[in-house]
């Protein structure tokens, strides 16, 4: 056997038992997050080494309790609206913002660009003692429209450093052909920038959503009415309240985890830019 | 005065003002007036009672903030703490990361759903994940311990999570491992290893097949091709990517939040700032704790802009 080929042997062993370390350890914790959300209290206590899943004894007790005793239907909601407000207004602003600065010439155009990129690289924990200062003084905190807030500064100068990168590849042409005709610059991005960028504008959207829905150290310092709590937020909530019923806690990661994983699975492609451009936070 | 007529320039600047202007004043409001803030609260005496005094702007600076910050006792430890945290969590994340691509680049079926099961840790909401790992290793109700207990691999179930040191015995040497510590790092790198993974993966898939048929031409063995070939195309990428892991890593706070609350010696200067501001209930040297957080980063950054610039920035 020659040296290619023993090497090659070698090769293929190390990669079918590298795969399957690989999967075992990315996919159990999600496995076990699942299967033990199915479980009950009893089952949990009793016998915590159970692998396997008893198909006669899933219950959906678990999720019963956590939306309707939990008040997790209200934190979905609420987690549902900030994501969804925090995208529609980023992506609005991101793409506003991100033409001025690739079409438009105006002084310290060079300087934005360049302090866009610093911008999103200040971390949240540097942030949010002062945040929390300023907004308990003004007894505006506990709020969830001001989360919204919060998630927009996080996300705008992501979103407008990708869309940037995008736009400047658009040919300038047919924007002229549009001036020309009379449009106003925003006729321009409605009717030509926006169709043109769809793709980008998907990824930005995916990328800001995820960023707000599992958003959970603002949500943590500044929320203190139940009412208002995001999914994290109710979920630490949930942790740090029951001690042994870990079926609840594992329901609720569920729930926050599912709509995440399932769009990133339906939009894959897209996230994947979004989070190769702008995965720089976290 | 007659009013200027706005030139064609003038318009697009001010046109260009007013698209910026909601981002920036987002910006300013939400990123740069706290760091500035920040900067104010650490050089003053002030607690969460003051919050809703007139204290909070007296001009009474002083550097007693950073003197206590300095001056606690477990700062060396912590200070510590964190750079372990930091490199070991950086390396691990990349190292796994690395390994992932390996295994992931080349075609075979199935590989676009293994790429979305890779990224998947990174993708999940980090309160999920985290309790999902507590419980895992939780001593009693936890899945790992019952089963290594019952099999006799361990006598007595391990508080991964809550315990700072493990006596290890091997082979007659004595060996100390920090527990929860080692358990937050190697949680560190299987929640942040996609994102090594995705931009490694990205570059093995734009190297040149014809690098590998030359040097299989020449005699090249696979493990030289890799060694030859695949590691020095890559590592500029793996050096920007230990910069970026490194800085946010230094800047983590919800893991181990979660995890451990830094107890059990997890405790790095990110948790100093949550615990002097609500444990302490001194805002100033949270904010002083922040400002060092703060300043390292900048050299980090600057590091970033001046030496690797942007050619291997792995936004590409």
């Amino acid at each position: 056997m020659s040296r290619e080929q023993f090497e090659g042997t070698i090769i293929r062993i190390l990669r079918v038992v590298g795969l399957l370390v690989f999967i075992a350890l990315v996919a159990f914790p999600f496995y076990w997050m699942i299967v033990s959300s199915f479980k009950s209290l009893g089952e949990i206590l009793m016998s915590p080494g159970n692998l396997g899943v008893d198909i006669r004894k899933i219950g959906f007790r678990a999720y019963y309790e956590v939306l309707f005793q939990h008040g997790f239907l209200r934190y979905i909601c609420n987690s549902v609206y900030v994501s969804l407000i925090t995208v529609v207004l980023s992506v609005t602003l991101a793409t506003v913002g991100g033409y001025a600065v690739t079409r438009l010439r105006f002084r310290g155009r060079e300087f934005m660009s360049y302090s866009i990129l610093l911008i999103y690289m200040f971390p949240a924990i540097v942030l949010v003692v002062p945040l929390y200062v300023m907004f308990s003084r003004v007894g505006l905190r506990d709020s969830i429209n001001l989360l919204i807030v919060v998630y927009l500064a996080q996300t705008l100068p992501v979103a407008l450093y990708m869309l940037r990168g995008y736009f400047q590849m658009l040919p300038v042409e047919i924007e002229h052909a549009g001036l020309i005709d009379g449009c106003t610059r925003l006729d321009v991005i409605w009717r030509i920038i926006i169709p043109l960028s769809a793709p980008a504008l998907a990824s930005v959207a995916l990328y800001t959503f995820m960023i707000a829905w599992n958003e959970f150290l603002f949500a943590f310092m500044f929320l203190d009415t139940p009412e208002k709590f995001t999914l994290s937020r109710g979920v630490v909530q949930l942790a740090g309240s029951v001690h042994l019923s870990k079926q609840l806690v594992m329901a609720a990661s569920v729930m926050v985890t599912i709509p995440i994983v399932a769009l990133f699975l339906l939009f894959e492609r897209y996230l994947v830019r979004g989070l190769t451009t702008g995965a720089m936070r976290g | 005065m007659t009013r200027r007529v706005l030139t064609l320039s003038d318009q697009e600047a001010r046109l260009a003002f007013w698209m910026l202007f909601p981002t920036f004043a987002v910006v300013l409001a939400l990123v740069i007036f706290p760091v500035i803030w920040n900067l104010w609260l650490s050089l003053k005496p002030v607690s969460l009672g003051d919050l809703r005094g007139v204290s909070l702007f007296k001009f009474n600076l002083t550097l007693e903030n950073f003197q206590k910050v300095f001056g606690d006792p477990d700062f060396g430890a912590v200070v510590l703490t964190t750079v372990i945290y930091t490199v070991a969590g950086s390396v691990l994340s990349i190292l796994l990361g690395l390994m992932a691509a390996l295994l992931v680049h080349g075609e075979f079926p199935g590989r676009a759903l293994l790429r979305g099961l890779f990224i998947s840790p990174y993708i999940a909401p980090v309160v999920a994940v985290a309790f999902t790992w507590s419980f895992i290793l939780d001593p009693q109700l936890g899945v790992v311990n019952w089963v290594a207990v019952n099999k006799g691999l361990l006598t007595q179930p391990i508080p991964f999570l809550s315990q700072r040191w493990w006596d290890l015995d091997l082979l007659g040497v004595k060996v100390r491992v920090p527990m929860a510590l080692s358990s937050v790092i190697l949680f560190e790198a299987w929640r942040y290893f996609p994102f090594a993974f995705l931009f490694i993966l990205a570059r093995l898939q734009a190297m040149p097949d014809e690098l590998y048929q030359a040097a299989s031409v020449d005699g090249a063995s696979p493990f030289q091709r890799f060694t030859h070939i695949t590691l020095p195309q890559l590592s500029p990428v793996l050096s920007t990517l230990f910069l970026f892991r490194f800085i946010w890593t230094f800047n983590k706070f919800d893991d181990i939040f979660l995890l451990t609350r830094g107890q059990a010696g997890t405790k790095v200067l990110t948790i100093k700032v949550y615990d002097y501001a609500f444990g302490e209930f001194n805002i100033g040297a949270s904010s002083a704790v922040a400002m060092i957080l703060f300043g390292v980063l900048s050299v980090f950054v600057l590091i970033h802009f001046r030496w690797i610039g942007k050619g291997a920035s792995p936004y590409e």
